[in-house]
């Protein structure tokens, strides 16, 4: 098993904890963007941009980069704030983000910002359209790896499962799906919407490799990178399982907070105790 | 009446010769091969087939996927089944721009035992009104032949009908087509009939018709609904002051909405569609026999034409 130092974790975690204030921020001056999903994928995102992707800044073309896919395109603040702390475009840039002609759309639009490698928004594309890149992969004979971070909710579309059957049927083991099983949706609780359980056993049953992590733990999370590695004749799913607004005391775990920006007070708050103080 | 042919072979054939010319050219389908006939391309080039089974966002999405890496995909349904796959078509084709060739084969009403369900009358409409996609309707299996290469060479989304009807052939080898560009197919200056698809060799015949009782006919054929030829358009306007609209697409939203949308703006003149009157169609015993019992018949055309002829002289 690979080793990972004291240091990169704390260096991940801190990054997982700058994103999260970034985003928060960027929701918070926009007066617009969903924070509890970002909030949820934080280290997940760090994980990727800090240390796992092979990514170059400053080639972000870079033939031979790994791919990333932001399924869950309602996560743009995060995904924003991560290419811009890993050098795609100045952080400043970040506060144009939705403004007129900004290269910082909503959503993730891969034809305006550097390092967004697909567009999205509409929810459950991101599988699909990584089983096409898995095939041209295997086409061109390519190392890269796909890695395709998804939100729960949007596990609930048809479009995900047809994408999860081309992943398996062709065997595309380049292929890495995140889920961010926070439970919580724009309207309530997945569990209360539409139930997404047995859900192991769903991504099983269609012939995925599933590994089960705590998705705000750097450490599982890189393990489980490594794990997906290994294999080689299945596509892998990481069923992360986060809390939604993770970080913040009164959005984690609250639908309310899926869409909707904090006000001065709120945002003071928040970033308090993400600075590891408290509001007492 | 013409020879027939069959616009479904000639594209599984012409791909086929695509394939041979450049390796980057793919081919996604849903269960659809045998029926539209990629099969041919299938049996050559195994490894650059994929097919997605009953699945049509995702047979979308994987060509997405495809050309985000350099490839050129054709993607293959019956277009009545391609809307369902309208948001992927709009967000991830469209939005995103990237180089996705839609097929959508058994067009129109072509699919003629299968009725409603199966037809497409409003792809065009649907397609039409996305920025960035291309939307072309060859006339015959000819220009569907010649259509194929320039496809894979052109850069952006394109959707592309073809029939499952075999249909009279228009052309003959040395037919030139341009994306982008329609041609005057029969002189006049009455009127012009602006036709696609199965209408234009209805909309020659129309002309030829009409030419016995002194009415001067041009007729257009206008493959490439997006972006509209405006200057073959203009020129029509102008010379003729009056124009039909002739297509197997519904007449809401479709070549008739394109042309009127565009010289509405710019000289409007009286203007008769002819089409699928807003209505679903039924299931027919042949393709022909629906185009003349639901207001596509060269009867149909004449109609339109002498209508307004008399509505141009009444301007005047």
């Amino acid at each position: 098993m690979k080793y990972y130092s004291e240091n990169l974790i704390l260096k991940l975690n801190n990054y997982a904890s700058q994103l999260r204030m970034d985003a928060l921020k960027m929701i918070y001056e926009r007066g617009a963007g969903h924070p509890g999903g970002c909030l949820s994928c934080a280290e997940i995102i760090s994980t990727l941009y800090f240390y796992y992707l092979r990514i170059n800044p400053r080639n972000p073309h870079w033939e031979d980069r790994d791919r990333f896919i932001l399924s869950k395109g309602h996560a743009s603040a995060i995904l924003y704030a991560a290419l811009a702390r890993r050098g795609f475009f100045e952080i400043g840039e970040l506060q144009t983000w939705g403004h007129p002609n900004s290269r910082l759309q909503g959503h993730p639009d891969r034809l305006k910002t550097p390092g967004v490698e697909m567009t999205s928004g509409t929810l459950g594309q991101g599988l699909s359209i990584a089983s096409g890149m898995g095939l041209a992969a295997k086409l061109l004979n390519a190392k890269w790896h796909i890695y395709v971070l998804m939100g729960d909710g949007e596990c609930q579309g048809g479009v995900v499962w047809e994408g999860a059957m081309m992943a398996s049927k062709y065997h595309l083991s380049n292929i890495t799906v995140i889920v961010d099983y926070n439970d919580v949706q724009l309207d309530g609780a997945c569990h209360e919407i539409m139930p997404l359980e047995p859900f192991v056993k769903k991504w099983q049953s269609f012939n995925f490799a599933v590994i089960e992590i705590d998705g705000h733990n750097i450490i599982e999370i890189l393990k489980a990178f490594d794990l997906s590695k290994e294999i080689h004749d299945k596509p892998t799913v990481i069923i992360a399982h986060t809390t939604k607004g993770k970080g913040v005391s009164f959005m984690e775990n609250e639908a309310k907070w899926h869409g909707v920006a904090p006000d001065e007070e709120q945002y003071r708050m928040a970033i308090t105790e993400l600075k590891g103080g408290t509001n007492e | 009446m013409s020879k027939l042919m069959s616009s479904r072979i000639a594209y599984g054939e012409a791909l086929v010769d695509c394939g041979i010319e450049n390796n980057q050219v793919v081919v996604v389908v849903a269960d659809v091969s045998s029926s539209v006939k990629t099969d041919f391309f299938e049996k050559r080039f195994p490894e650059r087939f994929f097919n997605v089974g009953i699945a049509e966002q995702c047979l979308v999405n994987v060509g997405v996927g495809l050309s985000l890496e350099g490839f050129i995909p054709f993607v293959n349904t019956f277009a009545g089944l391609l809307l369902r796959s309208f948001e992927q078509i709009r967000t991830c084709v469209g939005y995103a721009n990237t180089n996705v060739k839609l097929v959508g084969s058994y067009a129109g009403i072509s699919d003629y035992k299968d009725g409603a369900t199966h037809y497409s009358i409003c792809d065009i409409a649907a397609m039409r009104a996305i920025p960035n996609l291309t939307v072309i309707v060859p006339a015959d299996a000819v220009e569907v032949r010649k259509f194929v290469p320039k496809i894979a060479e052109f850069t952006g989304p394109v959707y592309f009908r073809i029939s499952r009807a075999d249909t009279p052939v228009i052309f003959d080898d040395s037919h030139q087509v341009t994306i982008g560009k329609g041609q005057i197919i029969h002189e006049g200056d009455d009127l012009t009939i602006i036709a696609i698809g199965v209408m234009v060799e209805r909309s020659i015949r129309a002309a030829q018709l009409l030419k016995k009782e002194g009415i001067k006919v041009r007729v257009i054929n206008m493959p490439t609904i997006k972006p509209l030829d405006q200057n073959l358009i203009n020129l029509a306007v102008h010379e003729t002051g009056a124009m039909v609209t002739a297509e197997e697409h519904s007449i809401v939203g479709g070549l008739g909405g394109a042309v009127s949308e565009y010289i509405s703006q710019v000289h409007p003149v009286p203007i008769e569609f002819v089409g699928v009157y807003d209505t679903f169609v039924e299931t027919g015993l042949n393709h022909e026999y629906l185009l003349d019992h639901f207001g596509m018949s060269v009867e149909d055309i004449i109609k339109a034409a002498k209508k307004v002829f008399k509505r141009k002289n009444e301007y005047h």
